[in-house]
């Protein structure tokens, strides 16, 4: 069975709460950003480009049998090891339950600095693009 | 008394801030330059004892803040040798340059007329002007830059033609750091009868201006990037252009006479003053110009071309880091972008700023408001180091370690 949102998100926790400087959560952070794979070319469109981040994100958000399937890429490693912690978070959930989840890891992991608006990196508007989708849902 | 940065960084308070556990290393002064006590405590003296509204008051109140609202344009327009009847006080920057656009251009920038710009303009000195082209049907013809980024003088003179009927060009460019001939590049325009503005924002903090000597027809700048407080800005103009000039706000404080029929302006600057202007800002900005000219702005240029030499020096020591804007006349501001040196494959200027940060060192990332520029380059943007007076070499050395060691972890 698929774990839960906070499932998830307390596995996240527990994972970062093995570096305890913020070089090592960074390192872990741009591994996971240089592992999360390519987005196909074809996927990479005005569409798919998410606005408001200084790097380049973009977000594919498809639905089938009542869940979400998220696939992203960043040309920035920061920003995809963000991206990939809110794909693993979000893929394979229910849109209600997205729309519901209460993202408390960010700051858990001490990376709550990337939430803020004025960051530009682009976090919250890939939260807000992932949340106005299942809206639509 | 000799130049010592140790002792001017005691009077900015903020410098003593410690961000992420880190001592503060600011090097995002092009964005904006932090602000000496001085100017703090004369912005905080005006509202404690001196605030009343200005020009309208027949009490002892306003009339002493109108003193000093217009002691302030008197000691902007010492500082750039121009009479106080051609300083308008703008927002900034931007206010003054989109004034002069939706004025002077609207009257006089038509159909059939041509304007020029440089590739490298901020936004503030481009978006006006598409903005008055959708207006008025003008045409914008751009200037390229040479690989180096300095400005390219032939493909100018050969943009300059009968139906030029501006030039606004940047004195120095926020983005690669070159300084402009500004002075041959007004020369010209006017030998082809057209009038120049020129972007100071940039320039303002670092170099000394004399309008008579420059003979630039507009010349706008910002308090914020000179040390002073935000939202207060200048644009000069030579009175008899902007006497010809009709207003582009309305309201109180500009006005003659008013009926309900019609209104007779005052004559500038005040005419372009409509509505309560910022008077606190203007009497910090003229506090500000107090503290570059008792620490000599030629002292304040020697330290700062130092600081940009030592810092040139010692990136160009690190392999994978390529500067952009190699000028031979440039201004305390240095770009760069920076690849794997094993891998070639680029890394990118915000994760670079993200790490900075995390050392306490402030950078800007990104496109600068410069997005033709960074086009023409064929980057997604760079980072971007600037500096101030308060900036010391130990500074910079220490920004190189934390970089080196960002840059490890992000290979």
């Amino acid at each position: 069975m698929t774990k839960t949102i906070n499932q998830i998100q307390d596995e996240i926790i527990k994972e970062f709460e093995l570096f305890d400087n913020w070089e090592d959560r960074y390192e872990h952070l741009i591994n996971l950003g240089q592992e999360l794979p390519p987005l196909p070319k074809k996927l990479k469109t005005e569409d798919t480009l998410v606005p408001g981040c200084q790097s380049k994100v973009w977000l594919h958000i498809s639905s089938q049998n009542a869940t979400l399937h998220l696939q992203g890429q960043s040309d920035a490693l920061i920003t995809s090891g963000l991206l990939a912690l809110i794909l693993r978070i979000f893929n394979n959930q229910p849109p209600k339950e997205i729309q519901n989840a209460e993202l408390y890891f960010i700051d858990r992991i001490k990376l709550a600095e990337h939430l803020s608006q004025t960051r530009a990196n682009g976090l919250y508007s890939i939260i807000q693009r992932i949340k106005d989708y299942t809206i639509k849902c | 008394m000799t130049f010592d940065p140790k002792t001017i960084r005691q009077k900015f308070p903020i410098l003593e801030r410690k961000m992420n556990g880190h001592p503060l290393v600011y090097f995002d002064n092009a964005s904006t330059t932090q602000k000496p006590l001085s100017v703090i405590n004369a912005v905080s003296d005006y509202y404690k004892n001196h605030n009343a509204n200005v020009h309208r008051g027949v009490h002892t109140l306003s009339q002493n803040s109108t003193d000093l609202y217009e002691g302030a344009r008197k000691t902007v327009a010492n500082f750039i040798n121009a009479d106080p009847k051609e300083i308008v006080f703008t927002s900034g920057t931007t206010e003054a340059i989109n004034l002069v656009a939706m004025t002077f251009g609207r009257r006089n920038i038509l159909k059939e007329d041509e304007m020029i710009i440089s590739v490298a303009e901020h936004h503030s000195n481009l978006v006006p002007w598409q903005m008055l082209s959708a207006l008025t049907g003008m045409t914008i013809r751009v200037i390229p830059v040479t690989d180096k980024g300095e400005f390219d003088i032939e493909a100018y003179k050969n943009l300059l033609s009968e139906k030029t009927r501006l030039v606004a060009i940047t004195h120095m460019s926020n983005t690669l750091g070159t300084i402009n001939p500004i002075k041959e590049i007004i020369k010209l325009a006017h030998e082809n009868n057209t009038l120049v503005l020129i972007d100071g924002a940039q320039a303002t903090p670092h170099i000394n201006l004399d309008m008579q000597d420059l003979n630039a027809d507009f010349y706008c700048f910002s308090g914020h990037k000179m040390y002073g407080p935000t939202g207060i800005g200048v644009l000069y103009g030579k009175d008899e252009i902007l006497s010809e000039m009709i207003p582009y706000k309305g309201g109180g404080d500009m006005i003659e006479r008013v009926t309900l029929e019609r209104s007779d302006y005052k004559n500038s600057p005040y005419k372009f003053e409509a509505g309560t202007p910022n008077i606190a800002g203007a009497i910090g900005l003229a506090e500000a110009i107090k503290f570059l000219q008792e620490t000599s702005l030629q002292e304040i240029q020697k330290h700062e071309n130092e600081l940009l030499e030592h810092a040139t020096k010692e990136l160009q020591k690190i392999e994978g880091i390529r500067i952009i804007g190699e000028a031979k006349n440039k201004g305390p501001v240095l770009s760069f972008t920076a690849h794997n040196p094993k891998t070639s494959a680029s890394i990118h200027p915000y994760d670079i700023g993200t790490l900075l940060d995390k050392y306490g060192i402030a950078v800007r990332t990104g496109q600068h408001c410069t997005e033709p520029l960074m086009d023409y380059f064929k980057i997604p943007g760079t980072v971007r180091i600037s500096f101030a007076c308060y900036n010391t070499l130990e500074e910079i050395d220490t920004f190189i370690e934390a970089l080196k060691k960002n840059l490890a972890l992000l290979s």
